[in-house]
């Protein structure tokens, strides 16, 4: 669903590259974690799925398309794919939840009564039910977050990015976000999650990327949010959880996607 | 459905920036008033022009029944006189300073009259009977009106020899004088207005700055995110230029019609219905600035 193939990206020639030489591969209807400190190339990650930046070299393909042939009158087409949520949830606080979900699917033109047969069904798979009227500032955090992730998901899109959808939440809430994005997951949607939350990595034992310094360090199936092997510098031989060697991350060839295979 | 939420925006961002949208309505009708108060100045000097300014530069009146003119001592313009001064204009001595002439007869007059104040009450107290006939002359070289003026002034028959040039252009070059002036007083206004729009579309995209984020993420084209912007933009601009076209509307109707044209009974003033075909240029020039802008800042401001 989602392919980087020696992605590098660099915003500034004298800084080092935020993505450097990445390969990977998430396939359809996957739940993967990306971790990683701040400046590790996440969010760099997510942007370049969304194309709100363009590689500068190396191909993202996303649900087979490359993205960088992509015209820019299509993008929309692109985006309509791909849902997203944030850590500060990005309502609109004039609007009440129902109309904050319907938003997204009013302005790409879908018919009144499209919205108001899906939104009510969405808005109960986030488990809000009921709450259609209330405005954002008189839900709690959790609540909002669902209402950005309903929002995200309004339009069905085959793959859902969260960056950091708990950063602002408690441990208990987060937990109810998570079970929220696995249902959403379960449906067969392609979720990617950026986050910090060691808790949560722990506790869904899912695929887990890591990155450090725009370089992909580890990639394990069903893993923690630290790995159980200490990793003393980039060129030490890692092993996943399972004990299998791994290719070690600072060489290019074969990183990635064959790791991923192989635990896949 | 996507048109009524592209409204629906619309009014919304009006509303949340009344007072920019304000400025932008008065700017643009003040500086389109400018624009207009030029057009009308030009259409009123075509008016004054009637029928034969930029045909001929002199024109020969010949004696009516209340002439007064020394040369009318005999009453009107005889038939035999009217053939004199015929071959006199065709004699080699005057046609070598003229290109061509041709004659007015009272019915003409009347007609050509009625054209030029049709907007005036005068048309209806004329008849043709106190309209003189005329001869009226293309010169070669127009300075050398002094020579047809020496030639014909005594002949009888001929009630008074005429320059039009000189009667109406020194009116005309101060009236283009004035729509020239405010041709620039708009052009200043019209700068305004654009940088104007810019900032009011700026600060419209910066306040619905989340809007747009999610309409973004979620797919929305670019029409669908921008179109509110221009229409704003368009919408305030367009107000303005009606409010113009209305103004200048009320001058002619007013000021023109009411006022000046009853100081004035014998000048031909152009009517309010004239200053409608003002109205949608002014509207076209108005929306195109507004896109113009709104379209350049957004590209600059939105990212889609």
């Amino acid at each position: 669903m989602i392919r980087f193939e020696n992605v590098t990206k660099v915003y500034d020639q004298q800084a080092r590259p935020a993505l450097d030489d990445v390969n990977l591969e998430i396939d359809r209807g996957e739940f993967a974690f990306l971790v990683g400190a701040s400046g590790s190339g996440k969010s760099t990650f997510l942007r370049l799925v969304l194309k709100e930046d363009r590689a500068s070299s190396g191909a993202v393909y996303v649900a087979g398309q490359n993205v960088a042939k992509i015209s820019s009158w299509r993008v929309p087409r692109l985006r309509r794919g791909i849902g997203v949520v944030f850590q500060d949830f990005r309502l609109l606080p004039q609007k009440n939840v129902f109309a904050n979900v319907a938003f997204a699917m009013q302005v790409i033109g879908k018919s009144r009564s499209v919205i108001r047969d899906t939104v009510p069904e969405v808005l109960k798979t986030v488990g809000l039910e009921g709450k259609e009227n209330r405005l954002p500032h008189e839900l709690s955090g959790g609540e909002q977050q669902r209402v950005a992730i309903a929002r995200a998901v309004v339009n069905r899109p085959g793959i859902l990015l969260a960056d950091e959808p708990t950063g602002n939440l408690d441990p208990t809430t987060s937990m109810g976000i998570m079970g929220v994005l696995d249902k959403i997951n379960q449906n067969g949607t392609t979720v990617v999650m950026a986050t910090h939350d060691d808790d949560i990595v722990n506790e869904m034992r899912k695929r887990v990327v890591e990155l450090k310094n725009g370089v992909v360090i580890r990639d394990e199936a069903k893993a923690l949010y630290t790995s159980m092997i200490p990793i003393v510098g980039q060129s030490r031989r890692l092993k996943d959880a399972s004990g299998r060697e791994e290719i070690p991350p600072a060489s290019p060839e074969g990183r990635g996607d064959g790791a991923g295979e192989d635990q896949r | 459905m996507r048109l009524a939420f592209i409204l629906g925006e619309i009014g919304s961002g009006l509303r949340r920036n009344v007072s920019m949208v304000v400025s932008v309505i008065l700017v643009t009708f003040v500086s389109l008033t400018f624009v207009g108060a030029a057009g009308m100045l030009q259409l009123q000097i075509n008016q004054m022009k009637g029928f034969w300014y930029d045909k001929v530069q002199v024109a020969i009146f010949l004696c009516s029944d209340g002439s007064t003119a020394t040369g009318c001592a005999t009453g009107p313009v005889t038939p035999e006189q009217q053939d004199n001064l015929q071959s006199l204009l065709e004699s080699p001595a005057v046609s070598q300073y003229i290109n061509d002439f041709q004659f007015e007869s009272k019915d003409e007059a009347y007609k050509h009259f009625k054209d030029q104040f049709s907007n005036s009450p005068i048309v209806d107290s004329v008849t043709p009977d106190q309209l003189p006939a005329s001869f009226r002359i293309n010169m070669k070289d127009p300075e050398k009106y002094q020579i047809i003026s020496e030639t014909f002034s005594s002949q009888p028959g001929v009630e008074t020899v005429i320059d039009q040039r000189q009667l109406l252009e020194r009116l005309f070059s101060a009236m283009n004088a004035a729509s020239l002036v405010a041709v620039s007083v708009a052009g200043v206004m019209i700068v305004c207005a654009i940088l104007l729009i810019a900032t009011t579309i700026r600060l419209s995209a910066f306040s619905r700055r989340r809007e747009t984020g999610i309409m973004r993420l979620v797919g929305a084209s670019k029409t669908v995110i921008q179109l509110p912007f221009i229409l704003e933009g368009v919408i305030a601009a367009v107000i303005g230029a009606a409010l113009a076209s209305g103004t200048l509307w009320a001058v002619a109707h007013f000021f023109l019609g009411e006022y000046l044209s009853k100081q004035y009974p014998d000048t031909a003033f152009i009517s309010p219905g004239q200053t409608l075909i003002l109205a949608p240029a002014l509207l076209i020039l108005g929306g195109s600035l507004a896109g113009i802008s709104s379209l350049l800042t957004l590209r600059r401001y939105l990212r889609v």
